[in-house]
């Protein structure tokens, strides 16, 4: 290539900082990459045995024996996935009002942002003080509430399942209760900033064909932020599917399945955090392999989340 | 003047009622407006005819946009506004405590700068004013939307692609979406706040001519920064300058024999 005329003096200093400065960039972008790809190779490695052993009876097996060296996560994926998704039913519609009472001009603009920045605050509690708080709190509320619901729901066809006593304050409806609330400043964050990106001028074109301020967020701002919204529940999705110290402290840790929210369960990385310290040989491998699925479906989840963010960005770029 | 209060009394519960063309549709009445402290509006007052065009013309900042506004009170989603003096929709006050705004909004169609469609499809574009009244029968949409969009000179570009999303149209389409969706509810009054700026020659000489023909059904009042676009389309021109109504005037007389000097300098390109 040639060298513009102007290039060739003193700018030649200055293509060698730049050099050094991309080469840096380089490295540290690719460093990230291979930590990713090496945790991923190790955990592999360490968790062959058990893959050779099991095959994919590993992740449909029930049953998980150290004693015997049976091992089957099945109770752990269904525990990971249902105290998930249950805290999203909780924490979704609450993340949503909160969303939306944040991005609308309903109070002063100095109290939402108090409000905004305690939601925000949320998220900076470090995970063993919300166990802690569960073990005081919410497992008591939990015990007299499943007291009172599985003598309520007794002669309920489905209820009864659902409340099937005895009611141990560690379930998993306590440990989906705490996540409910670890995951709402995601859900609030991520919304509120979708519904703020909606364009001032859709609005106005809502009130102008005479909206009320309720029709226009539910038909025109909500549908508009609506992939904002989505990528924000898949990302909690992800966040809470990852949790560990708070569930390990609060869900029981149970390696049965059971119908009810009251009955104790697992989960993938409380399973992990419980038995990694005591494990040997093709308990190990397992543990390994168990830590493995979680990686992979919080990595799925997680760019399923950014994928649809992206694609929203594209698709509403024309009225930005 | 006189008859501004009898008038108000009198006239039915609906803003929307059809009555011959008159002289002083909108009636506006030593209007000042404030936003805050900052006052935008002085002492205007004006009569704005029934059935025909009037473009408001002048500087930026002038409060041409602002007047326009309040004839839809659309200025009332900004806090710590504020007006004095009176506007007469129909010889109805709109600030009368007994009109919902809600209704007023409904029977003023107002197509914005920027084309704003909703992220929705065509259909449901043109819809969403029905809807939100509760109209939900599919044979009245359907009609509305095909009168909306033949109206809009839309309907042979867009009728294959009714579903389509509204997203996918080309930026003049898109400002021509927003004109069918405005007169979707059959309002009697059209608000353009520039509706062409942003628009292609092209583009721009078909809004023009849509301007025409709805002319015959809906009273408009055009913002515009385009002098030709005035000269072109309208039949009375309003020229405000700081915030001051200084003549108003058919469009002829306007821009060949203005009475102000402020005027001429202005449609001769001496300023602003």
């Amino acid at each position: 290539m040639e060298t513009p005329a102007i290039q060739q003096g003193g700018i030649k200093e200055f293509r060698k900082g730049t050099d050094f400065f991309r080469i840096l960039c380089w490295v540290a972008s690719a460093a990230t990459v291979a930590t990713l790809a090496w945790i991923l190779v190790e955990i592999t490695r360490q968790a062959w045995p058990a893959i050779e052993k099991f095959g994919f009876g590993f992740v449909t097996g029930a049953r998980w024996l150290p004693n015997r060296e049976v091992f089957g996560v099945l109770p752990f994926l269904v525990g990971t996935a249902t105290s998930s998704l249950i805290a999203l039913v909780f924490a979704l519609p609450l993340g949503l009002a909160v969303a939306i009472f944040l991005s609308e001009d309903f109070l002063p603009l100095p109290v939402r942002q108090v409000v905004r920045f305690t939601v925000e605050m949320l998220a900076a509690i470090p995970s063993v003080v919300y166990g802690l708080w569960g073990i005081f709190v919410v497992i008591p509320l939990v015990q007299q509430f499943g007291s009172w619901a599985m003598v309520a729901c007794k002669d309920i066809p489905v209820l009864k399942e659902i409340f099937a006593g005895p009611a141990y304050g560690n379930s998993l409806l306590t440990a989906s209760l705490v996540l409910a609330l670890m995951i709402l400043p995601t859900i609030t964050a991520i919304s509120r900033t979708a519904l703020v990106a909606v364009p001032g001028t859709l609005r106005e074109g809502a009130y102008a064909l005479g909206s009320t301020r309720w029709e226009a967020i539910l038909g025109v701002i909500l549908p508009t932020a609506a992939p904002g919204i989505v990528a924000a529940t898949i990302l909690a999705l992800g966040r809470a599917m990852g949790e560990t110290m708070a569930i390990a402290m609060l869900i029981g840790n149970s390696s049965r399945l059971s119908w009810s929210l009251l009955s104790p369960a697992g989960t993938l990385a409380g399973l992990l955090a419980n038995q990694f310290g005591e494990a040997e040989g093709l308990q190990m491998n397992s543990l390994m392999l168990a830590a493995l699925l979680l990686v992979i479906l919080t990595l799925f989840v997680n760019m399923a989340g950014e994928a649809v963010l992206r694609y929203t960005e594209k698709q509403t770029a024309g009225i930005r | 003047m006189d008859q501004s209060n009898t008038a108000s009394v009198s006239s039915s519960n609906s803003v929307s009622e059809s009555i011959p063309p008159r002289a002083d549709f909108f009636k506006v009445c030593d209007f000042n407006f404030y936003y805050g402290k900052k006052q935008a509006l002085y002492h205007v007052n004006m009569e704005i005819p029934a059935r025909q065009v009037t473009a408001f013309i002048g500087p930026s900042g002038c409060g041409k946009s602002t007047l326009l506004r309040n004839f839809n009170r659309m200025n009332e989603l900004i806090d710590g506004i504020r007006h004095e003096g009176d506007i007469l929709l129909n010889g109805r006050s709109i600030f009368d405590k007994t009109i919902e705004v809600i209704a007023l909004r409904r029977s003023i169609g107002m197509v914005f700068q920027k084309s704003n469609p909703f992220p929705k499809s065509i259909y449901e574009n043109i819809v969403y004013s029905m809807r939100i009244a509760g109209v939900n029968t599919k044979s009245v949409l359907d009609e509305t939307v095909e009168r909306s969009l033949r109206g809009a000179a839309l309907w042979d570009e867009a009728k294959d692609r009714l579903h389509d999303s509204a997203l996918g149209l080309s930026g003049g389409q898109m400002q021509r979406l927003c004109i069918a969706r405005a007169i979707a509810n059959r309002p009697e009054v059209l608000l353009m706040d520039e509706p062409c700026s942003a628009l292609d020659p092209i583009a721009t000489a078909k809004v023009e001519d849509l301007i025409h023909e709805l002319k015959k059904e809906f009273t408009i009042v055009i913002v515009t920064h385009n002098m030709q676009q005035a000269t072109r389309c309208s039949d009375k021109t309003a020229f405000f300058y700081l915030g001051k109504l200084i003549e108003f005037d058919v469009t002829q007389k306007i821009f060949s024999n203005p009475a102000e000097k402020q005027t001429e300098d202005y449609i001769t390109g001496r300023f602003g």
